[in-house]
Order: structure tokens, then C-alpha cells, then sequence
């Protein structure tokens, strides 16, 4: 980059206020939405920009000056326009065409193509509308059918199928906005966000659910009830059962791109009663073997 | 695709009753209600742009209506061009 004074046409010695005149006066000929078809007046911005966010901070010009940083300072990661947006065909519904309408008037060849042209930009197809749809990790796996309310006051049926992911998006042809002539309707865009089921943590397509478990039923083992996204199954506790052991309940977890389902992960908790029984504690306190047994021993 | 708009406000430096100011002008298309938390990028980029012509370039909100009107225009123009181009059969640009 250039001397900073010399790109905005200062001297110097300029104050404060004459560089922040020159850094407008310049912006205002060089901003690249007020030149939407000069690609160079992005990169003479730039450089007016930045020379401005250092000769415009007082204590940056002070550092400048006294040789502490370089004229390059910092850049701002690239920008997008406003003219980068509606430049665009489909996605700029502020452009008008007021600022030729009287030339499509008229007989004469011009005039024809001018018509022609708003011809052909009224067919073109309607815009596509992109919709979010959250639904519940048990739709995701059983499939649903799901209303939607557009903030046009319709609404839109929306079949779920069964399986679907996160992130996945529906498209539903000709459910978009229609077009301006006798071009096709845009389609309907609906991605689906499955919420998180506070049941479970998930990890990828695997599901995992902490189940308590009384001190008989570790002791003993149990055949009991568990929920999965779906719905509750029977689940058989292994006699002996430790905290922390996972058990798994194969294919009832999320569905799974492309078809088919994780696996549902129940991990055991063992809780004992707030009050422990006097006969319990009785029996702990004489219970030899339990004394001897170190959980914390390496071979356990 | 949209973007949080809290988010485009703290990364903007654009204060929320701004942007309401902006909208009420019409300058930017008033979201619809299940949308306020939400703005599309070509608005984010269209409020970028009024945020530097007050701040960096000076105008005021009557010279906004003027430039955002003749951008508009341009916008339109380009537009009604690109279409002419291609029904001409030149390359685009």
C-alpha cells in the first residue's frame, strides 16, 4: 500500500478534520455500492478505507508517524457488498425499473428489446423459499406429516419421511414463490432441524441414556422398562450390574443418512435410597466379603 | 440463506433501535414476524451499506432515500442489460 496521506490527498500536516473531509469525499466517489459495475472501485476503496481507519484514529496516525507500524495496519477480512447481493438475479427484490420505463415506450428497436427483456425477466421462474422446520428426534425416526405457517399467513403440509436427518432439507416443487409472468413457481426449501430429546445425549446417530437402577436390581437383575425415541422397551439388567456399565439397545437410535438407525446406549446408575434401612446398613457392617473387595484394585 | 440478526448487529456495530429507525424508513424490507430474529444476506449487506454512508460518507437520512433510490435504479437497469446481453446471444459478464 501507498503513503496513507498520499491516497487520501492530504498533506501531512492535515487535521484531523480535513483527512476525515478527504476519507469522505473519496468514499463517496469509490464505495463499491455506489459503483456496482467498476470492479477496480472495490480495491481503490480498499485502500482508501484503510488508509483512513489508520490516519483517522488519532493514536494510530501518532504511531504512524513516529514509524511504530507500517501503512499496511490491519485489514478487515473480506467484504461482501451490497452490490454483490443485488447484483444477482433472483435474490434483489429492491432493484426497480423506473430509470428506463419511457424507453420501452417507444417503436423503435430498442424499445422492443426493453420489452422484451421485462418479458423474459417476468417469466423467469418464482424464487426459491427456504423454511426451517424443527422436529422432534421421534418424528425424525417415524416420519410425520407437519404444518407449516408462513409468515405469509398460508400454510404448507409437509409430508416427514420416516428417517430423516438433521440438516436434511425437503423440497417441495412449485410450493415457492410464484412468478412474476407465466414462468414456473420457485420451489419450496424446507430444512429440517431435529431437536435434541433431553432424555438422551447424543453422538452421532447413537443415542445415550442414563437409567437409575435400585440396589436390588443391580444385585439381582431386572428385566425393566426404558425409553427410547419411540417409545419404551424391555430392557434385562444383568445380575451384578456396576454403575456405569452401558448396555445396548441395538438400532433405536437416531435415523441415519442414507437409511437405517444408530444404536440407543443405556448407561446403569445405581441409587440408593436417601434413608438407608437399618437392616441394610446392619448387614453391610457384617458383610466380610464386601470389606475385602477393592473396586479400586487394578484387576477388578 | 439468513443470519442471526443479533449477531449481524454485534458484528456490524449497528444498534437494534437503528435498524428499526431503518426499517420503518422502508429502507430495508420489514421482516415478517416469525423472521425478526432473522435477516437474509442481501438486507444484512443493504444495512451494511446505509451504515457507511452515515457514518464513513456524511448523508443524512433524506440524501439515503435519494441514493438508495438511484441504486435501486442502477440495480434495475443491470438487471434489464444482463437480460439484453443474453436475448442477444454475448457473453456474460
Amino acid at each position: 500500500m501507498d503513503n496513507p496521506y498520499a491516497i487520501l490527498g492530504v498533506e501531512p500536516t492535515a487535521s484531523a478534520q480535513e483527512i476525515t473531509k478527504a476519507y469522505r469525499r473519496l468514499a463517496r466517489k469509490l464505495h463499491p455500492d455506489l459503483n456496482p459495475g467498476d470492479k477496480a472501485a472495490e480495491e481503490r476503496f480498499k485502500d482508501v478505507a484503510n488508509a483512513y481507519r489508520l490516519l483517522g484514529n488519532a493514536d494510530k496516525r501518532r504511531r504512524f508517524d513516529a514509524g511504530e507500524i507500517d501503512e499496511a495496519g490491519n485489514e478487515r477480512p473480506q467484504q461482501r457488498y451490497y452490490r454483490d447481493y443485488a447484483g444477482t438475479d433472483n435474490e434483489n427484490g429492491y432493484a426497480n425499473d423506473e430509470g428506463f420505463a419511457d424507453f420501452a415506450d417507444g417503436d423503435d428497436p430498442f424499445a422492443e428489446l426493453l420489452r422484451r427483456a421485462a418479458q423474459a425477466r417476468a417469466n423467469q421462474p418464482g424464487q426459491h423459499l427456504h423454511y426451517r422446520l424443527p422436529i422432534s428426534l421421534a418424528e425424525s425416526i417415524l416420519g410425520a406429516n407437519k404444518r407449516l405457517n408462513l409468515p405469509s399467513g398460508d400454510t404448507l403440509d409437509v409430508a416427514i419421511p420416516a428417517g430423516i436427518g438433521d440438516g436434511q432439507t425437503l423440497r417441495l416443487k412449485g410450493k415457492g414463490a410464484p412468478s412474476a409472468g407465466k414462468g414456473a413457481a420457485g420451489d419450496a426449501l424446507i430444512e429440517v432441524e431435529v431437536l435434541p430429546d433431553h432424555r438422551f445425549t447424543r453422538d452421532g446417530d447413537d443415542l445415550t441414556l442414563e437409567l437409575p437402577i435400585s440396589l436390588t436390581e443391580a444385585v439381582l437383575g431386572e428385566r425393566v422398562r426404558v425409553p427410547t425415541p419411540t417409545g419404551e422397551v424391555a430392557l434385562a439388567i444383568p445380575p451384578g450390574a456396576s454403575s456405569g456399565m452401558k448396555l445396548r439397545l441395538k438400532g433405536n437410535g437416531a435415523a441415519r443418512r442414507g437409511g437405517g438407525r444408530g444404536d440407543e446406549f443405556v448407561r446403569l446408575k445405581i441409587v440408593l435410597p436417601k434413608d438407608i434401612d437399618p437392616e441394610l446398613k446392619a448387614f453391610v457392617a457384617g458383610w466380610q466379603a464386601g470389606r475385602s473387595f477393592n473396586p479400586r484394585a487394578e484387576d477388578v | 440463506m439468513m443470519i442471526d440478526l443479533e449477531e449481524f448487529l454485534a458484528q456490524s456495530g449497528i444498534d437494534g433501535a437503528t435498524m428499526e429507525h431503518w426499517f420503518m424508513r422502508t429502507w430495508i424490507a420489514f421482516p415478517q414476524e416469525a423472521e425478526r430474529s432473522e435477516i437474509s444476506e442481501i438486507d444484512a449487506a443493504r444495512a451494511v451499506f446505509i451504515r457507511d454512508l452515515k457514518n464513513d460518507m456524511g448523508v443524512n437520512d433524506e440524501g439515503i432515500d435519494v441514493v438508495l433510490h438511484l441504486v435501486d435504479q442502477v440495480h434495475g437497469l443491470r438487471r434489464a442489460l444482463t437480460i439484453l446481453r443474453k436475448e442477444l446471444g454475448a457473453p456474460q459478464g
